[in-house]
């Protein structure tokens, strides 16, 4: 793995150069929690229950978003990067492939680490977190997170092109989203949409970081751990079979 | 006789049904630039891209330094310079941040400040990748392919896009790292480039190689034929030129005359008849053929087509 960390350190450089890149991908999420937060104060109190939802809930979604966003921003890199011919170059260097690919895994997951922060120190000001919530919170986030990428090797690998690598990662992943359990219940939702929800790795990433969040130990989750694991594993070395360097 | 720095032999490459390059085998000497020379899709870029390790041959086998490059992976890499056709990098990395980074890549290196000042970078290197002009990104390519001091640099169609000038500063840092003991191959698909800056080229087109020699080698076996323009009012001259040795046509254009022969003492004898007749002229020139010209010959289309 030599020069992953000269890499990592070079792709941070050059992500806090693009035109919105650090403000779009760490300031917005964080300004919009805290313009939001301040508009909320003029509803209901902290004791109704809507608040008890915003408490349970919007930690979770925030997760979820910052974590896609990664996810997208992975696949438009590496699309980016592929049509450039970047890769090809770096190919031709003793570097290895795959600390190419672990170099931008590792900036991703460090910038959803900084904003995941950014947005759980901010939200102090309306609900009191202790470190001890935020930091199994923070692991769990960070291991879906990387169970999530996998799945943007593999839509990075299928997709030709920077132009359709954005909008195919979203469609891939807001529906996922959607069926992830955070906004109708699993058993709430008619069978078969119930099975489709099992399959897809953001299911278990929510019960996942939903679960932490109420204040389960990590080992409660050990069922959802292990898919999302078996979810990374299946698709990192499916997309490690039809990567495509050029 | 030293081991050839790169021995290729009976190489075949194919996408699909489309074969890129078919029974290619070459040899290149330790410390000459050494050419693949033909048009765009002639099977250039696949030939470098196996020799490079980016690609394994369907067939055949090729030893850069006496390793597989392909197989070879690190142990190869380290010792090569590769220089790629239309590559990029990341839009915003500096000048310096990527050659520093490449160092870093490399066991032992050349002193990278001292290579930017080399190539004529130093200004740059805090400019943004984005920002630099076609030649500024080819020379950064250049040093990105010298970091590592390499014993072989592989180039691919260096000069493509650039203009004249820049491209003669090019072809002169190519032959400094002849200079310095390096072997250089590269591709091109101008003959002009390919004479006048390798030591031997390969004449390529349709994934074969047809001939490979030194350039003036090749127009001497190909394109043995001189020719001498005479300009003159003398009505006898045309009847003394067709009478010397070796000369097979001259043909009358108004008062100038092109004389074509295969006799390597053409010029000589038209010089000496000239004198000799007392015959007036107003204007005198020869015309080598160049590579060009075999190209023409051997495939019986210019390159430009």
């Amino acid at each position: 793995m030599k020069g992953l960390w000269q890499l990592v350190w070079l792709e941070i450089k050059i992500f806090a150069r693009e035109p919105l890149g650090l403000f779009g991908a760490v300031g917005v999420p964080v300004l919009l929690f805290l313009a939001l937060g301040r508009a909320m104060r003029g509803g209901a109190g902290p004791a109704s229950p809507e608040w008890a939802f915003l408490k349970a809930g919007l930690p979770v979604l925030a997760a979820l978003v910052i974590a896609t966003s990664a996810v997208v921003s992975l696949v438009t890199i590496i699309a980016i990067y592929r049509e450039g011919g970047i890769l090809k170059r770096l190919r031709a260097t003793p570097l290895r492939p795959a600390t190419i690919l672990t170099a931008h895994v590792i900036v991703k997951l460090l910038f959803t680490a900084m904003t995941l922060a950014l947005l759980l120190a901010a939200g102090r000001r309306y609900a009191a977190v202790t470190p001890e919530q935020v930091a199994p919170f923070l692991v769990a986030v960070l291991f879906s997170t990387a169970g999530v990428l996998s799945i943007g090797f593999l839509i990075a690998s299928l997709v030709p092109t920077a132009r359709f690598a954005q909008p195919v990662a979203g469609l891939i992943f807001y529906p996922m989203i959607a069926l992830s359990g955070l906004f109708f219940p699993l058993a709430a939702m008619p069978p078969w949409l119930r099975a489709v929800a099992r399959v897809m790795p953001l299911t278990y990433a929510v019960s996942l970081m939903q679960g932490v969040w109420r204040g389960d130990p990590l080992m409660s989750h050990l069922w959802d751990v292990g898919a999302i694991a078996v979810f990374g594993v299946l698709f990192t070395a499916l997309a490690a079979r039809v990567f495509r360097w050029e | 006789m030293t081991e050839p720095v790169v021995r290729v032999s009976g190489i075949r490459k194919a996408y699909g049904p489309v074969v890129a390059v078919d029974d290619v085998s070459f040899e290149v000497r330790r410390g000459e630039i050494f050419g693949l020379v033909g048009p765009n899709g002639a099977g250039k870029t696949t030939t470098m891209e196996c020799l490079e390790g980016l690609r394994a041959p369907d067939r055949g086998t090729i030893a850069v330094l006496g390793l597989d490059p392909f197989r070879a992976g690190t142990a190869l890499k380290v010792k090569i310079g590769v220089q790629l056709q239309e590559a990029q990098l990341q839009k915003r990395i500096k000048v310096g941040e990527a050659v520093r980074f490449w160092a870093s890549l490399y066991p032992s290196t050349v002193d990278p400040a001292a290579l930017l000042d080399q190539l004529g970078l130093r200004e740059k290197r805090n400019a943004w990748f984005m920002t630099l002009s076609g030649g500024q990104k080819q020379r950064l390519f250049i040093a990105l392919a010298l970091i590592n001091d390499p014993e072989v640099v592989f180039l691919d169609e260096l000069t493509t896009g650039l203009d004249p000038q820049a491209r003669r500063a090019i072809w002169d840092l190519v032959r400094g790292i002849r200079e310095r003991g390096k072997t250089v191959v590269l591709t091109t698909h101008l003959m002009e480039e390919a004479e006048r800056l390798c030591d031997r080229v390969a004449i390529i087109e349709h994934g074969r190689i047809i001939d490979v020699d030194t350039p003036r080698g090749l127009v001497a076996r190909h394109c043995p034929e001189r020719l001498v323009v005479v300009t003159t009012a003398d009505g006898s001259a045309r009847e003394r030129f067709l009478a010397l040795p070796g000369v097979g046509t001259v043909d009358a254009d108004g008062p100038s005359l092109t004389i074509r022969g295969n006799n390597p003492g053409l010029v000589t004898d038209v010089i000496q008849c000239v004198s000799r007749h007392g015959i007036a002229v107003t204007d005198f020139h020869t015309t080598e053929p160049s590579l060009e010209d075999v190209f023409l010959r051997l495939t019986g289309r210019s390159i430009r087509d």
